[in-house]
């Protein structure tokens, strides 16, 4: 089942005064590391809607991270121009800066290790004015709480395992009440389990919040298990080449991995990415950003 | 990779500009600061002195001498300490019983100042270069030693697993792995050792000498002769300069894997 | 010069190591057993023997065969007795006042030299790291002027202070132009050494630049901070050492060169060992003052 990409995908449920939708037009981006020019993404069209679970698939280096870190303000776009709720937040000649308002976790964490949890946590919104330190230490204590994380506001995140580690960083996220969560290959390295429990995780609290997530990795059971909408990135320069609705009720659990709809879906994806794949390995090039 | 155009780019790229401006604004205001007899500035000699005072003396053969001198030593201790230096260093890498061994009286040794050992050595070696030469010698080794044992320890521990899982014999370990791994570490132990080096020369040379770049820059302030003090000065850093990135080439020769690309 | 750094504890990530609950690193009990332990281990006695053949090798060469050039030199027998001695022959020893304040001075110099190179030192480079267009224009200046070996502007720093200050301050100040560029140096390559990742943390909650500067520039760059004080202490002894021995009255550099002078052996030999103790004392105290802001690197780190 083919879809065009380009489609923007509805949701029924995206809520009363729902924000966060994301436009991505045509958009290019040129990198000149050591004197080189190298199409990272080429002419990449999307759209995601307000609340949605977005998960884009790729293999390495084929501008995934290239695309969230343009939504994020990390850097410009060379073409084209990104939309969020309907204001440009990036073309070539104007990035808005990074802010609260589009969250990200990044692939290794960063949680600053000099800092304890609950500083790391109350970090936003003390920074930002909104809150007092102490107001902010306070809200930061009951946003662990009711992600269920246990006592661990005096340490540091040296302290803490990866998938602990992880979750801390989501809470410090959603401190700020983002409109969009970017999320850059957070369980990459994760052994298996601790990944699919930090994946319960991630769908848990994005039931209680639905808010617009931008999700990247290579891990397509991960895209699966997550995703509203999957979006198949070709090799670089990267292009959205496929988008598949995934079309499974939340709150999801682990049993859908074995239903007959899943591995279904999961033949399409597989062949769609297996291509690129295997031109990726060909290609042997080293990863860029 | 390389190309005209990205030579010009490099050359004329905005931080190059800015140093270059930096530079030349701080000569100018050293140089107003000695005119308008600014309190610091009006005791040390202008720029445009130093430039007579350098034309002065490139001229005269005793200039050339003192850089001769000097390098000689600077190559003589820092060569011993080296040779010395750095089988000492690798021995206690591979030997832990060594290690502890030697590791005891070398940091109960090393935090006395080289220069604290100028009147022992003067009294013990028949010769002031030879006086000098083991007080430059003791400030480049702990260097040496304390550097080649860095590395050696931040070995990744796979590859000598690695090896060993090939079959390798225990001197083969030590000249595929160990020795080329250290090799970064004891080019830059060399590097620092060259900097105190120069700097043990010039203050031996001060307190002891008859002859090189710092007694020519210690007797230009006895003889009065200001400017040429400075001219001593950037003659010693230039010197120092060069050694090191002689040291920092070679390195680079010696250890092609660490290119950036 | 450019001074080594040892790399400090790095930030490394833990991949998979869960630790639940209290920390495992702690308590007086777990201190006691890792000493009990070490006792059992060869290596402290192995040190110690190595020290026991230095002395030993002192002792033989010097005072026991006699060699040739060796008997010029005081042994350790003759150093001891000095040392000890209520009525030392040359008026130093641990009960003579005279041997204190010339401690006193030379650790007053340092503490002087160390004090302005830190104020100044360490603002310059967090700057000089974080901002680029800074660096571009102070970076070229502090490169040239660094290869001039410190004790090249004895001379200089003579006539720039001469009627101006008191004649302590050519020394205080090589001494803090060695330990400055130490500090200042790694103080960069701190900053330099930060993961990108987290500025831009930084930047997604909303941080302002002073944000930035305090809470992730300052830390981020804390361990390469006190590695740089640490080598800085180091160097800047050697720098006073030799300063003190070319223009000083009191001081330790100005007793070994005084003694060297007048023929008091034994005292050089004191006051060599003094430097290497007061001198080691220092990067200790340093290091232990580290240890404590930075407590991040001690927890779960092995």
């Amino acid at each position: 089942m083919t879809m065009s990409a380009g489609v923007a995908g509805t949701r029924a449920d995206a809520g009363v005064g729902a924000s966060g939708a994301i436009n991505i037009r045509n958009v290019s981006k040129t990198y000149d590391p050591l004197g080189v020019n190298v199409l990272a993404v080429d002419n990449c069209s999307v759209d995601i809607a307000a609340g949605e679970f977005c998960v884009v698939v790729g293999p390495s280096g084929c501008g995934k991270t290239t695309l969230l870190n343009a939504i994020a303000g990390f850097h410009d776009i060379s073409q084209g121009e990104i939309l969020l709720d309907n204001k440009p937040i990036c073309t070539p000649t104007h990035t808005s800066p990074p802010g609260a308002d589009r969250m990200v976790v990044f692939q290794n964490g960063a949680l600053f290790p000099w800092s304890t949890i609950i500083s790391n946590v109350a970090y936003g919104p003390t920074v930002q004015g909104k809150l007092s330190a102490r107001d902010a230490r306070n809200q930061a204590q009951n946003l662990l709480a009711e992600l269920g994380l246990p006592e661990i506001g005096d340490r540091y995140p040296n302290e803490l395992s990866s998938g602990m580690r992880r979750r801390v960083e989501i809470a410090r996220a959603l401190i700020n009440d983002p409109t969009v969560l970017l999320l850059d290959e957070p369980f990459r390295a994760m052994d298996a389990l601790t990944k699919s429990v930090a994946q319960e995780f991630l769908l848990q609290v994005y039931d209680k919040v639905r808010k617009t997530v931008f999700f990247i990795t290579h891990d397509l059971e991960e895209a699966l298990f997550l995703a509203d909408r999957v979006l198949v990135m070709t090799t670089r320069p990267g292009r959205i080449k496929y988008a598949l609705k995934i079309d499974f009720e939340r709150p999801r659990n682990f049993h859908m991995r074995s239903s007959k709809r899943y591995l279904e879906l999961k033949s399409e994806v597989f062949s769609a990415v297996r291509e690129e794949a295997a031109k990726a390995f060909e290609a042997g090039e080293r990863e860029l950003a | 990779m390389w190309n005209a155009a990205r030579i010009y780019k490099s050359v004329v790229s905005v931080t190059v500009l800015r140093g270059a401006v930096s530079i030349l604004g701080a000569l100018v205001l050293w140089e107003l600061g000695r005119r308008l007899q600014v309190p610091f500035f009006a005791a040390v000699p202008a720029p445009s002195e130093v430039v007579v005072a350098l034309g002065k003396v490139i001229g005269s053969g005793k200039f050339w001498n003192d850089w001769a001198a000097s390098y000689s030593r600077v190559l003589v201790g820092f060569f011993a300490a080296q040779i010395i230096g750095v089988p000492l260093g690798l021995a206690m890498a591979m030997n832990r019983t060594f290690y502890h061994f030697a590791f005891s009286p070398l940091e109960v040794l090393r935090p006395i100042p080289p220069l604290a050992w100028v009147p022992t050595a003067i009294i013990f070696w028949p010769t002031t270069e030879l006086s000098i030469a083991f007080v430059i010698f003791l400030g480049a080794f702990f260097t040496v030693v304390i550097n080649v044992l860095g590395g050696a320890r931040n070995i990744d521990e796979r590859h000598i697993r690695a090896a060993a899982s090939f079959g390798s014999r225990r001197m083969d370990i030590f000249w595929k792995i160990v020795l080329p791994a250290t090799l970064p570490s004891i080019f830059t132990g060399m590097a620092v050792g060259m900097g105190i080096t120069w700097e043990v020369v010039v203050a031996a040379e001060m307190i002891a000498g008859k002859s090189g770049l710092g007694y020519f820059t210690w007797s230009s302030y006895v003889g009065g002769n200001y400017p040429q003090i400075i001219v001593g000065m950037i003659s010693i850093g230039l010197a120092g300069y060069i050694s090191s990135g002689l040291i920092r080439s070679l390195g680079k020769l010696a250890t092609p894997w660490q290119r950036q690309f | 010069m450019v001074f080594a750094v040892e790399a400090p504890a790095r930030q490394i990530e833990r991949q998979n190591e869960p630790v639940f609950g209290k920390s495992q690193v702690g308590g007086v009990s777990f201190a006691l057993f890792r000493l009990r332990h070490s006792l059992t281990q060869p290596a402290p006695y192995i040190g110690f023997l190595g020290i026991v053949s230095l002395l030993l090798a002192w002792y033989l060469l010097t005072e026991f065969f006699n060699l040739p050039r060796f008997n010029k030199l005081p042994g350790p027998v003759a150093v001891w007795t000095e040392f000890t001695s209520r009525t030392p022959k040359y008026g130093i020893s641990i009960y003579t006042p005279d041997y204190y304040m010339h401690i006193f001075w030379s650790v007053w110099r340092v503490l002087q030299a160390f004090f302005w190179s830190t104020v100044l030192g360490v603002p310059l480079g967090l700057f000089m790291g974080w901002k680029k267009t800074f660096r571009d224009y102070s970076f070229p200046i502090l490169e040239i002027v660094r290869p001039i070996p410190v004790l090249a502007w004895v001379p200089i720093a003579i006539l720039i202070f001469a009627g101006i200050a008191s004649r302590e301050a050519p020394i205080v100040f090589l001494t803090f132009l060695a330990t400055f560029y130490a500090t200042i140096l790694n103080t960069m390559l701190g900053v330099e050494s930060i993961d990108e990742v987290y500025f831009r943390a930084a930047r997604c909650l909303g941080s302002k630049p002073r944000h930035i500067f305090f809470r992730v520039v300052l830390p981020g760059a804390l361990p390469f901070i006190f590695t740089g004080l640490q080598i800085g202490v180091g160097v800047g002894w050697f720098s006073l050492v030799a300063a003190e021995m070319l223009s000083g009255e009191y001081g330790l550099g100005f007793l070994i060169w005084d003694s060297y002078v007048l023929s008091q052996f034994e005292v050089i030999v004191i006051a060599m060992m003094t430097l290497g103790v007061i001198g080691y004392l220092f990067s200790a105290i340093i290091r232990l003052v580290g240890s404590l802001l930075m407590r991040w690197t001690e927890r779960g780190t092995s």
